[in-house]
Order: C-alpha cells, then sequence, then structure tokens
C-alpha cells in the first residue's frame, strides 16, 4: 500500500511539472502586468522599463519560467539596465516555496494573498459540500427506493429543473426574492453580500447569516446533479443478486439498504465525490462574485484581470496539486471499500 | 379450480406448504406478463419436490411469489394462497415474512458468482441472519458459521470466514451460499437451478452436498431446474411446469416411465441419451414457447404439440388425475379424448 502511494506520489511529479509549463505559457499569453500597475495613470515609458527589468519581464520566457520555478538568487542580474548583470536575483522559486511577489498588490507576496482567502473559501465550499452530499444521499436513497412514484416524478422535475438553471441565474434569483423583496415585504431578509456585517463585526452568527445564500445557490445545482446519480446508482445495484440474496434471508430492509446496498453503491459515488472536492478550494467563481465573497474564486478573477502570474499560477498549482492528492486519496477510499480492489 | 387429491404413495407425513390457485402477473411497458397462471401444489415435510420446466416457464417467479421477493412494482401476485404451517405467507406482513425468509424457508439461488455481496465479508453475510433470527451474540454467530463452513465442505473454514466472496471458486461460493442458508435451519429449502452456472463436475458435488444436507437436516427441499437428469436422481415428486401452468404432477418414477403429458414426453425426447448414435441429432421441441403477454386460452402447448385436437386451443385442460400419484392436464392423454 505504501509503495503504491509512494509511486504515484512520484508520478505526480512530471505530471506537475507539465501542467505548469502549459498554465505558465498560457499566462504569458494573457496580456500586460505592467500596464495596469499605474493605477488609473498611463504607465511612463521609463517606469515600463524598470519594472519590466525588477519583474524579469525582459528575459525570454523559458528563463521567466525557470526563474519562477527555481528562483534567480544563483545569478546575477540587470537591473539599472546599463547592460552589465550587477545585482544579485533575490528570488527563490517555486520549488523552494517562493511563489513570487504578487503584482497587483505590491509588497505582498503570492502566497500571503492566497493564504489569506484558503480559510474562507474552504469554510464555503466545505460547508457546501457537506450539504451536497447528506441532501443528494437523502434525496437519491429515497427517489431510488419509491421509483416512479409522484414523489420521485417530482423530485426528477426538479432536479432537472435545478441541473438546467445557470448557477448566476439561481444567485441572482436568490438574492432578489431573500434580500430585495423579503426586506420590502417587511420580512427577515437575508444579506445578499459578503461575510459579515462590518458595523457588528465578524462574529459566528454573522458569517453563518451570510453563508445562507451563497451556500443555498452552490448547493441547489450540484444536489440536484448528485442526487440524479446516486438514484441509478442505487437502483442499478438494488436490482443485483445479492440485494435478494440478503431479502432471502430475511434481514430488515433498512439494514440491506444501507449495508448491503449503499457500500456497494457508494464506489462510483466517492469517485464523483473525490473529484468534486479537490476543486472546492478553487473556490466557485459565480458565485463568490456575485455574493462578493472573499474567497479564491474570486481573488483568482481580480488577479486574472491584471494578469497577476505569480498569484494566478500559485492558485492553479496549488489546485493542481490537490487535484493529483485527491484523486490519490479516492483510490486509497475505493481499496478500503471493495475488497476486490488492492494494490500490491 | 383443481382441488388436488393427496399422495397415497408414501406414509403420510404432515403438509408443509401448500399452494393454491397462485396467480403472478408483471405490469410493464409492453403489456401485462402472464408469468404464473393459476397454480396449486403441496410439498410436505421433509419430501422432495423438483420443478421443471424451461427458462421463463413461471417455476422460479413462483417460488419468489411465494417468498414475498417478487418486486412489487412492477410485480402482482393476482390471487391464490400460499399456506405455511397454517399461515398464508402471500398475505402477511413484512415484518413477519421476513422471520419466515431465512428462518422457515431458505432460497438458494442460480448464480453464485453475483449471488454473495462482493464487498461483505462471508463472516459478516454468514453472521447477519444468525444474529437477526436466533438472536445469537457476535461470537456465538461466528463460530456457528465455523461449523456450517464445515459442514458444507470448506477446507479450512475458521481461517476462510474472514475472506470476500471473489476470494472463492464458483463451486465454493455455492456451498457458502448453501451454508448461510442453512443457517437457521429452515424446515424447507429452495434451490433455485442452484447448478446451472457451475462446471458439471462441480455441479454433481453440489448436488450430492445438498442432499446430504437435506438427509442430515431433515428439511423439505424443492429444487427448481431444467435438467432432468438432476431430477431423476433426487427428487421425489416432480411437477412440470410450462406458460406459468402445471402441465403435469408425478412421483419421479411414473414421470420417466409413463409420462401423461406431450411437452413432458417432448422433454423426454430431447434428453440426450448414452445409448444412441453418437450422430444421431439431439431432438428439440419445435416451435417457441408461448408469448407470455397475451392472456393464457386453451392449452398453452397446443400450438407446438403433436397430439393437439380441437379443444386444446378454446378450453384450457385443468390437472387430471390419470393414476392415484398423477396428475396431467392434456384433454388427450389424460381426458380420455384421444379416442376421438
Amino acid at each position: 500500500m505504501s509503495r503504491y502511494i509512494i509511486r504515484r506520489l512520484l508520478q505526480a511529479i512530471p505530471l506537475l511539472f507539465f501542467v505548469s509549463i502549459i498554465l505558465f505559457v498560457l499566462m504569458g499569453q494573457m496580456g500586460d502586468p505592467i500596464a495596469t500597475m499605474g493605477g488609473r495613470r498611463v504607465t511612463r515609458p521609463a517606469d515600463r522599463e524598470r519594472l519590466t527589468r525588477q519583474l524579469g519581464l525582459d528575459q525570454p520566457g523559458y528563463m521567466q519560467y525557470l526563474y519562477w520555478l527555481v528562483g534567480n538568487d544563483w545569478r546575477q542580474i540587470d537591473l539599472d539596465g546599463d547592460g552589465v548583470p550587477d545585482t544579485t536575483g533575490t528570488r527563490r522559486g517555486i520549488l523552494r516555496g517562493d511563489f513570487g511577489m504578487s503584482l497587483m498588490k505590491r509588497g505582498q507576496s503570492a502566497w500571503e494573498v492566497i493564504w489569506d482567502r484558503v480559510p474562507n473559501t474552504l469554510l464555503l465550499m466545505v460547508t457546501s459540500e457537506v450539504v451536497i452530499i447528506i441532501f443528494a444521499l437523502l434525496i437519491g436513497v429515497f427517489s431510488a427506493l419509491r421509483q416512479y412514484s409522484l414523489a420521485d416524478h417530482v423530485i426528477t422535475a426538479v432536479s432537472f429543473i435545478g441541473y438546467s438553471t445557470p448557477i448566476f441565474f439561481f444567485a441572482l434569483l436568490s438574492i432578489y426574492i431573500f434580500s430585495v423583496n423579503f426586506k420590502r415585504w417587511g420580512l427577515p431578509s437575508l444579506p445578499a453580500v459578503g461575510m459579515f456585517d462590518p458595523q457588528v463585526g465578524r462574529t459566528p452568527g454573522q458569517v453563518a447569516l451570510h453563508m445562507i445564500l451563497p451556500v443555498a445557490t452552490i448547493t441547489f445545482v450540484s444536489i440536484a446533479a448528485y442526487s440524479r446519480y446516486i438514484r441509478s446508482t442505487m437502483l442499478e445495484v438494488l436490482n443485483e443478486d445479492y440485494i435478494r440474496t440478503a431479502r432471502a434471508k430475511g434481514l430488515r430492509n433498512r439494514y440491506i439498504l444501507f449495508v448491503h446496498a449503499l457500500k456497494n453503491a457508494a464506489l462510483p459515488i466517492v469517485t464523483l465525490i473525490g473529484l468534486d472536492l479537490a476543486l472546492l478550494l478553487g473556490g466557485a467563481l459565480v458565485t463568490e462574485r456575485i455574493f462578493a465573497w472573499p474567497g479564491m474564486g474570486r481573488l483568482f478573477l481580480d488577479h486574472m484581470q491584471r494578469f497577476d502570474t505569480p498569484v494566478v499560477m500559485g492558485i492553479l498549482i496549488l489546485l493542481s496539486v490537490t487535484v493529483i492528492v485527491f484523486q490519490i486519496i479516492t483510490d486509497l477510499t475505493y481499496a478500503l471499500l471493495d475488497p476486490r480492489i488492492r494494490y500490491d | 379450480m383443481t382441488v388436488y387429491a393427496s399422495h397415497s404413495t408414501a406414509a403420510p407425513r404432515p403438509l408443509l406448504l401448500d399452494i393454491r390457485n397462485l396467480q403472478v402477473r408483471f405490469y410493464t411497458p409492453e403489456g401485462t406478463v402472464y408469468a404464473v397462471n393459476d397454480i396449486s401444489y403441496k410439498v410436505h415435510e421433509g419430501e422432495v419436490v423438483a420443478v421443471v420446466g424451461e427458462s421463463g416457464c413461471g417455476k422460479s417467479v413462483s417460488m419468489m411469489a411465494v417468498l414475498g421477493l417478487i418486486p412489487r412494482p412492477p410485480g402482482e401476485i393476482a390471487g391464490g394462497e400460499a399456506l405455511f404451517m397454517g399461515r398464508d405467507l402471500l398475505r402477511l406482513p413484512e415484518d413477519d415474512m421476513q422471520s419466515v425468509r431465512g428462518g422457515d424457508i431458505a432460497m438458494v439461488f442460480q448464480d453464485p458468482m453475483t449471488s454473495l455481496n462482493p464487498v461483505l465479508s462471508v463472516r459478516r453475510q454468514m453472521t447477519e441472519s444468525l444474529r437477526r433470527h436466533a438472536n445469537m451474540s457476535p461470537e456465538q454467530a461466528r463460530d456457528r458459521a465455523v461449523e456450517l463452513l464445515e459442514l458444507v465442505g470448506i477446507p479450512d473454514a475458521a481461517r476462510r470466514l474472514g475472506d470476500y466472496p471473489h476470494q472463492f471458486s464458483g463451486g465454493m461460493r455455492q456451498r457458502v451460499m448453501i451454508a448461510m442458508m442453512l443457517a437457521c435451519n429452515p424446515s424447507l429449502l429452495i434451490a433455485d437451478e442452484p447448478t446451472t452456472a457451475l462446471d458439471v463436475t462441480i455441479q454433481a458435488q453440489i448436488v450430492e452436498l445438498v442432499t446430504r444436507m437435506r438427509e442430515k437436516l431433515g428439511m423439505a427441499l424443492i429444487w427448481i431446474t431444467h435438467d432432468l437428469g438432476v431430477v431423476a436422481g433426487l427428487a421425489e415428486r416432480v411437477i412440470v411446469m410450462y406458460a406459468g401452468m402445471i402441465v403435469e404432477e408425478a412421483d419421479v418414477d411414473s414421470l420417466f416411465d409413463r409420462p401423461r403429458h406431450p411437452y413432458t414426453l417432448a422433454l423426454l425426447g430431447a434428453l440426450p441419451r448414452v445409448d444412441r448414435r453418437r450422430d444421431s441429432r439431439l431432438n428439440s421441441i419445435p416451435g417457441a414457447p408461448p408469448n407470455l403477454l397475451v392472456e393464457p386460452r386453451g392449452c398453452p402447448f397446443a400450438p407446438r404439440c403433436e397430439y393437439v385436437i380441437e379443444r386444446c386451443r378454446v378450453e384450457r385442460p385443468p390437472l387430471m388425475p390419470v393414476s392415484p400419484t398423477q396428475r396431467s392436464a392434456c384433454w388427450v392423454l389424460a381426458g380420455g379424448e384421444g379416442n376421438n
């Protein structure tokens, strides 16, 4: 087992290199980070040249990647533009934990900028995922047991509405109903933006209140998709011979459902969840944007627009690592659930 | 309709299962499937009954209906009774039914490869019914499980208890399945083609095992099969089913010596025989099994029958006694119409 894990981790290394090269090349084509550095004013040509040298953007693409990867403290760089390399570089490269300095937030490292947002995103996304799994399981199992009943048909209809509703529409609709109209009607309304009311402060109650609408938005669509999937997986399993055997043994229906059926149905469901969990860290681009939630999704969008390569690359690399780690965890969970799967 | 005259051959044994006028239907998008059409038969304590017929003739479905294992919907029990020790299983509440299933009546299924849960250990699957029906502690259940596995001939039973089904061969899995079903000392064991999915040599072992277990534990046995060869060596009484109906019922000797239904005759004629020339063609029954989507009218075998007369097409023959131990549903061979 541990040999398998080590092998998988070693395999991940070339994959990460490959991914980082592609992402770096793509980022290089996105636009000019210096263009917006002067704030509202157009950057002066002299500043522009200086900044270009300082940021290492005067170097050819492969050197920029190399600096990003291993840093530039091992060589002299030409900062004043006289053609003579005279200053030792200060970057240590991502391999040594240096994500570089943010281009957009001067004076902050990309790592600080990202790490600042991770808890917010995890709070929102982990809550959402827990809600998704609980409700999707309940709804999926229920509609599998009541296949073709009225309740099943209603759930099917609602799921298809949920599945086909764009997430921004649901977000705006929920704001319109629960924030705007409820306030107009004099009902207790839900806050639509931010993590807390600045006048009250960041209390757990405030954060929970502000989470309701974004969590509802994220979960609605996913519950719809997950529960359909769980329903069909459960239906498949419930038709298996071993379920008939379990029934022939006179076991209780609930026991059959949760021990005999669900453990078999869990495998494909775990695949789905495992792939989704990794992406939680990336946040929800649309939802975070609409509800002004200070998470990774919004961070990504904001810094992408200003071509802040170190932060954007940092986010993407972090995501890639998480995806790989969660895939390994998912594979290990298989072995835990299904004795036929062994990694030796 | 048919009231079955009791057997006079063996000493009268107490009645165990009495199926009366059982009807099972399935409502499918293609229409109503008339799977079991008004069948009645009895099983006495300790008796070995074979139910014979081709695929889709309703032999498994009728047993599953008795055990309440028919998925409803689409299935429906349209009528009849199944009296087991005086209680009508068809009208028993689910809770009581659960204590009958796996307790008093056990069922072994066709394919041991798919009938065991792949993700639960043999120990788990063996002990769960013991704990449910016999209220055993985990340790008691474990000891009993080892005992049962030894009984059915699993070598090194104590160690193999923790294994999973995929670590057993097909024949061993069927042994595990049988051990599992015998766990609570059932008074009736239903074996639904338990050898069909196995190699021929393993088949013989399983037949031998079930016979031995039956002698040892004294339970009644209903053996569902399409293999007349197995029937001859195993059963006391044989029920031949066709298109969801019983077409002939007889003690095993009468059935093989003097079959009184054209379908039984055709089945026996289709058996490969060692005393026949090797290059002679195997006989088969012309025509195809009937479409069960049509409500039965007349004798279901009439379209394929070489003895067919006009009456067969319009009126369904009831099971008529041809001897004290044999009944046949044929106007010609049992109803005395052959002289016309």
